[in-house]
Order: structure tokens, then sequence, then C-alpha cells
């Protein structure tokens, strides 16, 4: 392999992130030697196995991958303001959406939540951690190393350019030549291992480590939420686990899986792709689903409406998620019956979505309602949801697909649940829980003009994109002819585009404002809030998270505490030492060493993969041999901790 | 994270401790997510049975010998295991390393003869690259030896740790965890038997 085949050459903007990036690199090396943060950021962060801490590192990368997939989309959206543009090449283009899509969905939404639930889960249902801190780490690690590997195809070897979707036989060696593919096998599969951990990890803490008295009938719905999707995450990942193991051997090693030679099945890659996609796309939607639902009540001053209600429809939701993959190809040649079959359950889902946004309304219904950030987003999220959801079930109707199929009314379509669902739901958790974690709100003010532009902006983006969708305009096309008369409504688009490009920066600018100028909280309960994770003292929690477990008698316990004035102060002679885990450098080694063998495998150098495969199991076993039980924190150090006066 | 730890003496040795009580259960839910995994691999390998393409048909090379002897080992190394865990019960390690040292070795029979059947299959022109249908077969199957594989490794740490530490909640709590590891591989084996090389040889005679 040649130096230039190695390094992405030829295009301008690639040299100029390739300068960029070398830029950061040397910029943050030199901050942290020349402030001497290396032992601070080793120690503090490299290492722990805080979930708190985790979380915010998987936020703080998922705003990053926010920042790359939507350069992506902003990139895309220019190519197609104007018919004919010249901007980007068609190859550019290709890597370009499928890089955006992937990003997006894998390395932005669902670490996004997934860093949210990290933070406020265990402090939901009243524990001092997770169940596995360790393994914790290492998912984090896992993520982070599968994201970093994807992203540097970029500039190393050259993006995938098959669709976030790689339908065989496009992503074959044949029609996808060089190690762009590889990228996408790899990136997601070491990411997989971690998503896969997680759903473990959080299954069992909220099964197990629930504070006294907290029936599951008594969990917040943020953890409810959070459950169920740990229980699709469990049995939807192993799915994608097998199938980019398949296309990695038709690539590497010579199998016919999914090849259009030695009878091999193109489809069956279809079918193994969205049995796990379609769970993923609830994976991404329930856990948002949950944190509106804390914030509706919150912010309207009243229970949740239907709280059991809310619970059985996340559970159907669930079941039918694995029952409606089909509906992703009925134009490919299922036939008649089997169609009928996938376009009625996929319909079927709408039901129990009706129930949740029924219950929203009901428990917005005679409220107090205050329009805080965090409640604007939410209330956005249902006007547009909701838009989103009727055109999905237009998409449903499986003859009328053939009208839609692949046409930017499905792009349409996907970004009103995907944005009005999931994104604004990052944003408002990361608002509303912003103080638990930081120890001060983000500004107001600002954070209204964010609401606005972005939503306005999303809305002058994509609303559009129905219309030039039912005018026949493909998906993925780089760029279109003057006749088709798509041109203005596509420059409309691209101006909503860069409003919400505009909204990200404003937000970006709120988290340093409020950073330099905002009052800090002093008590840990910013928003008069109903469950627990308000009730700690400080605003921040301490690493133990209660200094005293809580005994929860029943739904938003801490909320009837306050409303009856009966919230106990701690005192000295209620403490007991804390059992706590120690940090632990071995789930960044260890994921250090996936990086080596997934880097191997890209470029098909065996050897530096098994390289990188027996540090990993080197890892494992040095792990094995290794009997840490943690420490104990002594009462006085709580009692210092706690400020709480002898 | 609580440190509770029981001292009821009829508690099992590997559920006295908060930790082992909750890996066990972690594991069990690990085994859920594996059974989804080779439920996956036996619906790929079960739409491509007959897509042989030029190559050889599945049930045309495997050989009941073989077959038998592989199925042989595998399901006593799984009753041998249950006797290791029956010994550590009775707090007697040296028959807990004894047993399990026996079902390493069964383990490693059972390796080798299902390498030599690959090898086989290999020289008579059926390679992971022959069809889908082998694709299927090799991968599915050698996903199930590499389970095999590294559960060797995998309990042979373990030993070694029992043989440092002597039987603790924790090492206790590892010992547990291999050996439902181990009884899942033998299960998955009686679907293989049965899915593959019984169906297989079936559809071929008859
Ligand atoms: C700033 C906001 C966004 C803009 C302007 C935007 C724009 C676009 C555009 C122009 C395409 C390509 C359409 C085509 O050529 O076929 C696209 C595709 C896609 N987007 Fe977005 N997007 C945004 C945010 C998101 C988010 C937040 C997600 C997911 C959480 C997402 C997921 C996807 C997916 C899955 C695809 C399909 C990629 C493919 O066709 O393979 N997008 N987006
Ligand atoms: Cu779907």
């Amino acid at each position: 392999m040649k130096w230039d085949e190695f390094f992405v050459t030829g295009d301008p903007m690639i040299y100029g992130a390739d300068v960029s990036i070398v830029l950061t690199m040397v910029g943050i090396l030199f901050y942290l030697t020349k402030y001497k943060k290396w032992k601070w950021l080793w120690d503090e962060w490299l290492t722990t196995v805080d979930h708190k801490k985790l979380g915010i590192m998987y936020i703080v990368s998922a705003v990053l991958m926010l920042f790359r997939g939507g350069v992506d989309a902003l990139l895309m959206r220019t190519q197609l303001a104007v018919p004919e543009a010249k901007f980007l090449d068609s190859q550019h283009y290709n890597e370009i959406f499928t890089t955006h899509g992937t990003i997006m969905i894998i390395f932005m939404a669902m670490p996004f939540l997934i860093g949210l639930i990290n933070v406020v889960v265990p402090l939901q249902i009243g524990a001092r951690d997770v169940a596995y801190p360790y393994l914790n780490a290492v998912s984090f690690w896992t993520f982070f190393i599968g994201a970093m590997l994807f992203n540097i195809s970029f500039v190393i070897g050259g993006s995938p350019s098959a669709g976030w979707t790689s339908y065989m036989p496009l992503a074959s060696n044949e029609l996808s030549p060089g190690p762009g593919q590889n990228y996408y096998l790899l990136g997601l599969q070491i990411a997989g291992i971690g998503t896969l951990l997680t759903g473990i990890n959080f299954l069992v803490t909220i099964l197990k480590m629930r504070a006294p008295g907290m029936t599951l009938f008594r969990m917040p719905m943020f953890t409810w939420s959070s459950l169920v999707t740990m229980v699709i995450i469990i049995f939807a990942f192993p799915i994608l686990t097998v199938a980019l193991a398949l296309m990695t051997f038709d690539r590497l090693f010579g199998s016919h899986f999914f090849t259009l030679q030695g009878a091999g099945m193109d489809m069956l890659w279809a079918n193994l792709f969205w049995l796990w996609g379609h769970p993923e796309v609830y994976i991404v939607i329930l856990p948002a689903f949950g944190m509106f639902s804390e914030i509706i009540s919150t912010f309207s001053r009243k229970t949740l409406f239907g709280y059991k209600a809310m619970i059985w429809s996340m559970l159907l939701i669930a079941g039918y998620s694995f029952l409606v993959w089909v509906h992703h190809f009925f134009t490919m040649g299922s036939g008649a019956l089997v169609n009928s079959v996938f376009s009625i359950t996929t319909m079927a889902i709408g039901i129990p979505t009706g129930v949740k946004i029924f219950n929203w309304l009901f428990t917005m219904y005679r409220g107090k309602i205050q329009f805080t950030t965090p409640m604007l987003w939410s209330l956005g999220f249902i006007v547009n949801f909701v838009i989103g959801g009727v055109t999905g079930v237009m998409l449903a109707m499986a003859a009328a697909d053939y009208q839609y199929h692949n046409t930017y009314f499905l792009v349409s379509h996907f970004h009103y649940v995907l944005i009005a669902g999931t994104v604004f739901a990052c944003f408002a958790g990361l608002i509303y829980w912003y103080p638990k974690m930081f120890g001060y709100k983000l500004n107001e003010r600002i954070g209204k003009w964010v609401f606005w532009i972005f939503t306005i902006g999303f809305n002058v983006c994509f609303f559009p994109q129905y219309f030039l969708g039912l005018d026949g305009m493909p998906r993925r096309v780089y760029t279109y002819s003057e006749e088709s008369g798509w041109g203005p409504l596509n420059m409309v688009s691209t101006i909503g585009g860069f409003m919400m490009g505009i909204a990200f920066l404003v937000l970006v600018y709120n988290m340093y404002y409020s950073f330099r100028f905002a009052k800090r909280e002093l008590t840990g309960d910013a928003w008069d809030g109903r469950t627990l994770e308000w009730s700690t003292p400080s605003a921040m929690p301490p690493f133990y998270n209660f200094a005293k477990i809580p005994e929860v008698t029943g739904l938003d316990h801490f909320w009837r505490q306050k409303q009856a004035g009966k919230v106990e102060k701690l005192t000295a002679n209620e403490l007991k030492p804390i059992h706590m885990p120690s940090n632990s450098g071995v789930p960044f080694i260890m994921a250090s060493f996936f990086f080596v063998a997934g880097f191997g495998m890209v470029f098909d150098w065996m050897w530096m993969a098994i390289v990188g495969l027996i540090g990993v199991f080197g890892t494992l076993i040095y792990r094995s041999f290794e009997y840490d039980d943690g420490y104990y924190v002594s009462v006085e150090e709580i009692i210092e901790t706690e400020k709480i006066s002898k | 994270m609580a440190h509770a730890e029981t001292h009821d003496p009829n508690t099992p040795l590997e559920y006295r401790s908060e930790i082992g009580r909750l890996n066990i259960l972690g594991f069990w839910i690990f085994l859920g997510a594996e059974i989804a995994l080779f439920a996956t691999l036996f619906a790929t390998y079960m739409v491509l049975t007959h897509r042989i393409a030029d190559g050889p048909a599945l049930g045309e090379l495997f050989e009941v010998k073989s077959l038998l002897i592989q199925t042989f080992l595998l399901l006593t190394s799984s009753f041998t295991c249950g006797l290791a865990v029956h010994e550590m019960r009775r707090h007697n390690v040296k028959g807990l390393i004894t047993w399990m040292a026996v079902t390493l070795g069964l383990g490693l029979g059972f390796l080798y003869f299902e390498i030599q059947e690959f090898l086989h299959f290999i020289h008579e022109g059926a390679n992971i690259g022959t069809s889908a249908a082998w694709s299927g077969f090799f991968v599915l199957v050698g996903t199930h030896g590499a389970h095999v594989t590294f559960g060797i490794f995998w309990v042979t740490m373990v030993l070694i740790q029992v043989a440092k530490r002597g039987l603790t909640p924790a090492t206790s709590a590892k010992v547990f965890i291999t050996s439902l590891y181990w009884h899942f591989l033998d299960v998955v084996w009686i679907f293989i038997f049965t899915a593959v090389y019984l169906m297989g040889m079936v559809t071929h005679h008859g």
C-alpha cells in the first residue's frame, strides 16, 4: 500500500481537516503539558468508574459527534441548495451521507441518551452506583474507541460510502473497494460491545439496586423507559453483532453470506440489518419519551397522568419493535401477504404511541405550567413528533409506500421523529439535568433563543422535503437538474439547515456563558423536582451519591415529602462507612487494544489485528486476576463532604 | 455498592456476597444475549443451507462417527463440570479441580475432533468460501468452537485462582459462572447436532 492510498488526498477540504486535526491534537497536548494536567486527566477521568463522570464523558463525546454529523449535514445541504451544484463530487457526497447517518444514530443519539441514563438513573433509584462500575467504564471506552475508529476513516484510507444501511451488494468488495466499508463494520462492532454491556449493566442495576421501598411501580418514568430500552438492547444488539461479523467475513475472508456469487443472499443482509435497525429506532426514542414524561410532570406541577398506561404502552412498543422490520423494504419483492402483515403491525405501533401523547396532554391539563427551556423543548417535541408520526403511518401503508419509498418524503419523516423526538429530548434532558451535573443552570434567556432558532430552522429545513418527496425527488442523490423544478424548495431547506447550525453554536455559547456567569446552585433541587435525584443536598452529588440511602414510600416520594414539609435532614450519627469501587486504567487500555485490532482488520493487516486481540485478552486476564475489593469512605469524610455540623 | 455478606451456612458460597449474586444474575442475562446471537446464526444457517452453488451438499460430507465422538465428549464434559460444582459445594477444592481438569480434557478432545473434521471438509473441497451454505456452516459451528476454546482458557484461569486463593465467595462465584457457560455450550451443541448434522444427513440421504 502506498502512502497516498493510506492518507486521503486530493480534496482541499480534507487537507483543511488534516491540518485542523493536527493543530487540535498539538493544542491539547500543549495545554495538558503546560498546565500539568496529565495526572489530573488520568486520575479524574480516564480511569474513573463513577457513573456520573462516565455519563458526562458520554455526553461530551456525543456533542462532539453532533458537531461532526452536523457539519456533514450542512455540506450535503450546501451541495443540494441549487441544481447542478459542483460543490461536492458524487463519491464525496456518498461518503458524507453515509457517515452522517451512521454517526448521528450510533455515535450521537445513542451515546447522548446513554450518557443521561448514566448520570440520572442511579440517582433516581436511590443507588450509590451501578451494578458493575468497572464494566461501565469498559462500555464507555469501547464506544469511544469505536467512534474514533469510524471517524478517522475520513482522513486515513477513505470513508464508507454505501449508506448507513450498507446494503449488499453495494457494500461488497467489488462495489465498495478499499477500507471504507471495513471502518463501518469494525467501528460499529467495537462500539456495539459496549452497548450490549451497558444493556446488561443497567438492567441489573435497575432490577437490583433500587432503594428500599422503591417497587417497580414506584420507579420514575425515565428509569422505566431505560429499563425497557435495556431489554431491547440485550435482544437487538447480538443481531447486529452477527450481521456485521458476517459481512466482515464476506469482505475479508471470502465467505458468501450476502454476495451475489456462491449463492449468497443479499436480502439476508437487509433482513438482519433491520431486525436490529428497527428496534434501534426505539432504543433512541423510548428514553426520550421517559425524559419528556419527567419534564412535563415537573413543570406542570402534577403527577404524570396515566402512569401505568405509560408503562404498558412502552412494553407493547418494545415487543412490537421486533415485529415490523420488513416495512423498510416493502418494495423489494416480499409479496402482498408479507407486506400486508408488516403494514398492519407497523400501524399498530401508532396506538400505544398515541396513548403516550394523550397522557402527556392530560398531565398538562389544569397543571400550573412553567415555560422553562426544558419544558419548551418538550412542548415542541409533542407538536413536531406528531407530524413525524402521522407521516409515518402514511409510510406504513405498503401500497402507498411504492410512491414514497426512497424519496425525500422518507428523509423528512425520519428527521421529524429523530430530531423532534431524540434530539429535542437530548437538549431538554441536558438542560434539565445540567445543574445536577455541573452545579449551575444554563442561561434561560439564551436557551430560549436556541429553542426558537432551532425549531423554526428545523421546520424550514424538513417541511419542504415532504413536498420534494411527493414530487419525486429521490433520497441520496447528489444533484438534480434545473428542469426538475426542485431548486426553490431545496434552497429553503438549506436555509433551515443552517439555522439549526446557528442554534447549535448558540447552545455552545450558552454553555460557555453560563459557565462564566450563571449563579451557582447551592441546593440540589434546582427546579423544585419530584424524583430522588433532586434530593441530594448538594448541587453536584458527591461520588457516592447518597450519604444515607433514602427509603421510598410511593411515586414521587421526594415531592410528597416536600409538600408535607417532612424532608429529613441528615445527621452525623446515622452515617455509616460507604463501600466504593476503586478506579481502574484497565478499561481504557483494553479499549486501546481494541483500536489496534480494529485498525489492523480495516486494512487487512492481520499481524496487527492479532497483536490487538492478544492485548484485549491480556487485559481481560489481567483483570480476572486482580482482586480489588474497592475501599470504604470513612464517616469523617462523609461528614466533611456533606458539610454536616456535628 | 453494598457489601453485605450472608453467613447462613445453607447459602452456597457463590451466593454469599452481594457482588457474587449480582455477577451471577448479570451472567444469566448475558446468556440471554448469547441466545439471541446463536438464534441469529441458526436462522442464517437455515436460510442458506440449500444454497450450495457448485459445491458439495452439506450432508454429503458429514460423518456419523466423528459427530458421535464430538457429541459424546461434550455431553460428558458437561456432566463432569456438574460434578466439579458439586464438589465445590462440599468445599472439596481438590475434587473441584480434578473434575474441572477432566472437563477441560474432554473439551480439548472435542476441539481436536472438530478441527479434524473441519480439515477433512476443507480437504474434500468445502471451505468457508465454497458456497453460502458452507459459509453458514463454518461460521455457526465455528462460533460454537470458538466459544469452547474461550471457555477452556477461562476455566483454566479460574482454576489457577482457586488453587492460589482457595474457595472464597469471589472465586466460587467465578467457578459457578464458568460452569453456567459450559452447560450453555452443551445446550447449543444439542441444537447444532439436530439442526445442522441430523437434518443435513437426513435431507441428503432421505
Ligand atoms: C442539523 C440537522 C440535520 C440535517 C440538516 C440533516 C440532513 C440530512 C440530509 C441532507 C440527509 C441526506 C439525504 C440524502 O441525500 O438522501 C440526511 C440523511 C440522514 N440523516 Fe440527517 N440531518 C440532520 C440531523 C439528523 C439527526 C439528528 C439524525 C439521527 C438522529 C439524522 C439521521 C439521518 C439518517 C439515518 C440519514 C440517512 C442516511 C442515508 O441515507 O444513508 N439526521 N440528513
Ligand atoms: Cu422501522
